[in-house]
């Protein structure tokens, strides 16, 4: 059954019209129908209501698309200024599920959006990550779906191309996903890796878990205590940024130790003590997986 | 984001924050005529204090307390031009270039204001603390609950009673408990309005004459917010960061300076910082922490190479990209052009993975420059290490 996504995801896309919206729109479109499932069901683009943009209709807000083509899922290309806008939209036409792919929306815009996200209905995903996939299903996001393989391991994961390393060594080695959820790499975000490894782990199709952090903040430490008391299933861990040095932003807007909180040695401290398979490399964290399973 | 403590002060002001009044000045004549005003105007105290990003200036010899206009000059002497070496600097140390000339103030107490994102509540807190003057990192690590912390409902902001309770934990006297109030108030305003990410009033001091002043300043702004800031945009001062940083920033080139001899090349920042960390694994060390991005073309792959070559340090290059969007064929045709066009003479080791590998690698083979390739990540880093250590 896989986790957020699946076959039954109808998909709005908000920035439909733009140059990224286009692109990734067809791209999961594509995706989807290798598997018989049709998930973009249309767009939003403010002042473009009413046209079509690639066989898809396109509404003024989200409200009126979700009224006229019943979607229960957004995917958001908004540029940074108006991101924040475009999820709180989102969230106020009670859509379940709202993905922000968007980098760069200032601090404060997520400290004030989040406050009526957190309240609302819908599970927000990002900002500034690459999506969720579930292969063999469907995906609602930018990252590349061939390289996946469908299966059994559930990724959570705070960066965009390290998640598609991992995804590649598991592949390779013949281990298939049942759902890689990027959570994004924001100092805010709507799901954290404890509300990711939550749905991963009461998923019946999951056998063990990849969760992969980076420095910057505690929500590692606080995911580590959360699988100690709650996940039965395997978990192989990695944290990026081992040698990142302190006070310095690493591309991420998260990615910062500051005050000699958020250092990957804590985190992988935290993670080992709480059961975890932590590697230290991040070629090896395929061959963990295949050794926890069994089938190294 | 991050400015100087005189520009951050102007910031306070303007809020109605009140700081001791002062000049920046970059010459030693106007060193010495800031001095002479403020001794005209009857302070028998001025303070010449070093402006450089960083913390820490004080311990370095950054700070000097004087009590005449000889003395004043002899400290601005001291300071301006030196190396100043602290805790945040590096040992090489940062050049002074411009000094903050102000009063000096009759210190009663020392104590800390501050206002932080809390990643875990998602909202702004605002921290206070008897223990001035000190490091609140280790404030907070040796010693928590001399903390006292009131978090902002974004919507409504910092509300009088949370600063009325943070005033009295203070232990402020009565009558300072009002104005202590409207400081807070103008301070978290400040915050908000300039988009900072981090605002810390350390020292924040009452005077003899029950006075109340934030004596230092540190400010710093969210990089993500300044489309909406042109004027603090100015406020950058491109000499306080590294040379190669600000060149790279020009290209949009997610690039950090670091201090080992293997160049990295990477798209996608957490692969970025597993890159660093695979060096080290290998036993090499990364000079760089380089995002070239999703999409990076001919143009982006030159104006990288060109970074990445002006650290004399560099004894390899190791280009490490995950072609998902980006595809790995046009990737290699552009990291064979660009490294044909500049003539790239120290090693380059690719490890490339993902759509159109292949295609990818046969242009790599076909180019008659000698790229070496690692099948994996691993295999790739060991190679950059050995050609970095195999030093020519």
């Amino acid at each position: 059954m896989a986790v957020l996504v699946d076959k039954n995801t109808r998909l709005i896309v908000q920035g439909i019209t733009g140059r990224e919206g286009t692109f990734h729109a067809k791209a999961c479109a594509e995706y989807g129908k290798q598997f018989g499932n049709d998930i973009v069901v249309g767009g939003v683009t403010p002042g473009k209501g009413g046209t079509t943009h690639e066989g898809w209709p396109v509404f003024n807000t989200v409200e009126e698309a979700v009224k006229e083509t019943g979607a229960n899922a957004t995917v958001i290309f908004v540029p940074p200024p108006f991101a924040a806008d475009g999820i709180l939209e989102a969230v106020a036409a009670e859509l379940p599920l709202v993905i922000c792919i968007t980098e760069g929306i200032p601090v404060i815009d997520m400290v004030k959006a989040w406050e009526i996200v957190r309240q609302s209905k819908s599970r927000l995903v990002g900002p500034n990550c690459p999506g969720v996939i579930s292969p063999g299903k469907a995906k609602i996001g930018i990252m590349p779906g061939r390289i996946h393989k469908e299966g059994s391991v559930g990724i959570v994961s705070k960066s965009g191309t390290l998640t598609y390393e991992t995804v590649h060594q598991l592949t390779t080695r013949g281990i298939g996903q049942s759902t890689a959820i990027g959570i994004g790499g924001d100092p805010i975000i709507g799901t954290t890796h404890i509300d990711a490894l939550k749905l991963l782990n009461e998923d019946p199709e999951t056998e063990a878990i990849i969760m992969i952090g980076e420095i910057g903040g505690t929500a590692e430490e606080a995911a580590a205590k959360y699988i100690q008391e709650n996940v039965k299933k395997p978990v192989v861990g990695f944290i990026a940024g081992q040698t990142a040095p302190p006070g310095r932003r690493m591309g991420h807007a998260g990615a910062i130790i500051s005050g000699g909180e958020g250092t990957a040695a804590e985190k992988m401290k935290a993670m080992t003590e709480a059961g975890i398979t932590v590697v230290k490399s991040p070629a090896e964290i395929g061959e963990a997986m295949a050794r926890v399973l069994g089938k190294a | 984001m991050k400015i100087h403590e005189y520009q951050a002060k102007e910031i306070l002001r303007k809020y109605g924050v009140p700081v001791p009044n002062g000049e920046m000045v970059q010459t030693l004549e106007e060193a010495d005529r800031a001095a002479k005003d403020l001794f005209d105007k009857g302070n028998p105290v001025v303070v010449v204090k070093a402006q450089i990003h960083a913390g820490g200036r004080g311990k370095g010899g950054g700070v000097k307390v004087v009590k005449s206009l000889g003395d004043a000059s002899v400290a601005s002497k001291a300071i301006l031009g030196m190396q100043l070496v602290t805790h945040q600097t590096g040992p090489q140390g940062q050049k002074v270039q411009r000094l903050l000339v102000e009063e000096g103030s009759a210190i009663d107490r020392e104590l800390y204001l501050g206002i932080v994102l809390d990643r875990a509540a998602a909202q702004l807190v605002f921290m206070a603390s008897q223990a001035g003057g000190m490091e609140i990192e280790e404030v907070a690590h040796a010693t928590p609950e001399k903390i006292f912390k009131e978090y902002i409902h974004p919507a409504i902001g910092l509300q009088p009673f949370q600063a009325r309770k943070l005033a009295f934990k203070l232990g402020l006297k009565p009558t300072q408990i009002n104005d202590a109030v409207k400081f807070m108030l103008g301070l978290y305003k400040a915050f908000v309005e300039t988009d900072s990410t981090l605002m810390e009033i350390n020292p924040f001091i009452t005077t003899k004459d029950d006075k109340l002043l934030a004596l230092d300043c540190k400010i710093n702004f969210d990089d993500n917010a300044m489309f909406r800031h042109k004027d603090l945009k100015e406020l950058r001062d491109l000499s306080e960061e590294d040379p190669l940083e600000v060149e790279a920033s020009k290209f949009a080139l997610n690039y950090i300076k670091l201090d080992g001899s293997i160049a990295c090349m990477v798209n996608g920042a957490g692969l970025a910082m597993a890159t660093m960390d695979i060096i080290e694994y290998a036993g090499g060390k990364a000079a760089n922490f380089l995002d070239v991005g999703g999409g990076a073309n001919q143009e982006q792959i030159e104006n990288a190479f060109g970074i990445l070559l002006s650290d004399p340090n560099v004894k390899a290059i190791f280009i490490n990209i995950f072609g998902g969007i980006l595809r790995v064929d046009v990737l290699a045709t552009a990291v064979v052009a660009a490294a044909k066009k500049l003539n790239v003479q120290v090693p380059i080791i690719l490890r490339l993975e993902g759509t159109n590998v292949e295609e990818g690698r046969k242009i790599l083979e076909e180019s008659g420059l000698k790229f070496s390739v690692g099948a994996t990540m691993k295999e790739a880093a060991d190679l950059a290490v050995a050609a970095a250590k195999g030093g020519n």
